[in-house]
């Protein structure tokens, strides 16, 4: 895994605030789950630290992301969103809940939309990855990408790249024609700030543009 | 995430003899798959094994639908099935059932064996900050039982009163699907309404499966009720949520009589819940609205609810009469 650095020590201060956090949980379920995400989220990042025990061997994985590969030693409890995000600083993959429920992490994986904090880097070896980073093409923005801007489909623009990366796989399957039709297979990417009328009609301007992964 | 090898056997048999070292649940030894479920158990710690032994190309995917019915490899995704010609003329219900399963992210990754084995999702169980809990330490009691019950089971309760959470289990089982099993030991073939064990007061087995045992495929066969069947699922969010309560129906339909009716409930028993009484009430009656409530009725036997779950009791009856009018409305 990467060298230890100051931003980790600060995760890792919170993650030592759980065990407080915990008898709170008696009345606040919801906040006892969210140290308790954070917890673990800093304890995948810097595995020799949080359990007090030694980091198992690595394996190798090969990414292939964006299309240039990428041969990684891994500690096996890397998920695919930490390897692209703290081993190949791409970073426009955003982990929100690292549980698979609010969809900022989403990405393509051989064409279809997955989320990466829920995969193991090493299950995915060999595969074709695509990130936000690599949708547009030079100074190109994807039409979907362009559309986010045009519709103003964001505020704080933290679930922006999963959103578009699922917009996009929504429009590749078909799934881009009435408004209720995205919002179904939308469902799986939350926005806090509630842009939802304009994601909406961002994905219905690029899906009627006809924007493929390959149209920018 | 508590530290573990990876192990990438070579094949089934080593994958086998990998996992068989372990015992029943609190095992040194874990297989994953598409991995949906399981890492959201590793990063809660909920599950923390010694090694993790991926089943990735060591399973079949395919989905092969014949004139006896169809069979679903273990890998086979939610997405690729939900997406299979069968599911538009054959067995609507499973179809349905999958697309209202997870999100689109989830369903391309998530695998039909998966599905079936996912763990429960009451966040007692999902929250290792709460020690007790039956299902995770057999013993200390259930947290759910006395505090916030809103998603748990009604029917078939015992020292764990999580409701099972697979929707297309429910599908399955309205439609006497089974499941082939491999072990060491060899191949076996179980139906799915068998596969699922009662808690008891042994919740943390949760199936027949033997240690090391795993689901190769899922075996489906065809009938006049598959074909006209319905899955309703009713909800607190519209989308990307588990189920309060569900029904799968299956209707065979002689002009307006019922020649044979399958009924299957989720959200409401510790595994997907079959109701036979139903079933045969209906059996030659018509789709009169109050024939088919007083028949639903009977799907409340022996419910017991817990304080917030309780209204479960009656919107379950509501939800299979609605089902089965939206199926024997279908042309």
């Amino acid at each position: 895994m990467a060298s230890f650095d100051p931003k980790r020590r600060d995760l890792l201060k919170l993650g030592a605030v759980t065990g407080g956090a915990l008898a709170m949980g008696e009345l606040w379920p919801e906040m006892a789950d969210a140290a308790e995400a954070t917890s673990a989220a800093a304890s995948a990042a810097t595995p020799t630290t949080a359990q007090g025990s030694a980091a198992p061997t690595p394996i190798d994985v090969l990414l292939r992301v964006n299309g240039s590969e990428h041969r990684l030693a891994l500690d096996p409890r890397t998920t695919l969103l930490d390897a692209l995000r703290e081993e190949l600083n791409l970073t426009g993959s955003k982990k929100g809940c690292g549980l698979g429920q609010c969809g900022a992490c989403t990405v393509l994986i051989d064409g279809k939309r997955v989320k990466s904090c829920l995969l193991l880097a090493a299950l995915v070896d060999g595969r074709e990855i695509t990130t936000i980073e690599g949708l547009a093409q030079g100074s190109n923005l994807h039409p979907l990408q362009a559309a986010f801007i045009e519709r103003d489909a964001f505020q704080c623009g933290y679930c922006t790249p999963g959103q578009i990366m699922a917009g996009v796989a929504c429009i590749s399957e078909g799934h881009a024609g009435s408004a209720p039709e995205i919002r179904e297979w939308m469902s799986g990417n939350v926005c806090r700030c509630g842009a939802y009328d304009n994601i909406v009609a961002a994905i219905q301007d690029a899906g009627r543009a006809g924007g493929s992964l390959k149209g920018g | 995430m508590h530290p573990f090898t990876f192990e990438r056997p070579r094949d089934l048999a080593a994958a086998l003899a990998l996992r068989a070292q372990a015992g029943h649940n609190l095992a040194p030894a874990e297989y994953i798959a598409g991995g949906t479920d399981m890492v959201q158990l590793l990063q809660e710690n909920v599950r923390r094994p010694e090694r993790l032994v991926s089943l990735a190309g060591l399973l079949d995917n395919r989905i092969e639908a014949g004139p006896k019915g169809l069979r679903i490899g273990a890998a086979a995704t939610l997405t690729d099935v939900a997406a299979h010609p069968a599911m538009k003329g054959e067995f609507p219900v499973i179809g349905e059932s999958l697309l209202a399963s997870a999100s689109p992210q989830i369903r391309n990754v998530a695998t039909m064996a998966g599905n079936l084995m996912q763990r429960p999702r009451c966040p007692y169980f999902r929250d290792v900050g709460y020690e007790v809990c039956n299902r995770r330490s057999p013993g200390t009691g259930c947290s759910a039982a006395g505090g916030v019950n809103r998603w748990h089971a009604v029917l078939g309760t015992g020292d764990c009163i999580a409701a099972h959470a697979s929707d297309v289990a429910v599908a399955l089982v309205a439609l006497d699907a089974s499941v082939e099993l491999q072990g060491l030991g060899g191949r076996r073939t179980v139906l799915l309404d068998d596969f699922y064990r009662l808690p008891g007061d042994t919740p943390h087995i949760a199936s027949v499966l033997e240690p090391g045992e795993l689901i190769t495929a899922i075996t489906i066969p065809a009938s006049a009720a598959a074909r006209r069947s319905h899955y309703l699922k009713v909800r607190d969010r519209a989308s990307f949520e588990f189920a309060l309560v569900s029904a799968a129906v299956g209707l065979d339909l002689d002009g307006q009589r019922i020649r044979e009716l399958r009924v299957a409930l989720g959200g409401v028993g510790t595994k997907p819940w079959r109701v036979p009484k139903v079933e045969k009430a209906l059996a030659g009656a018509t789709l009169d609205p109050d024939v088919l409530r007083r028949a639903a009725a009977l799907a409340a036997e022996g419910a017991q609810g817990f304080g917030h779950n309780d209204f479960k009791i009656e919107l379950m009856q509501r939800v299979i009469v609605r089902a089965i009018e939206t199926a024997g409305a279908r042309a």
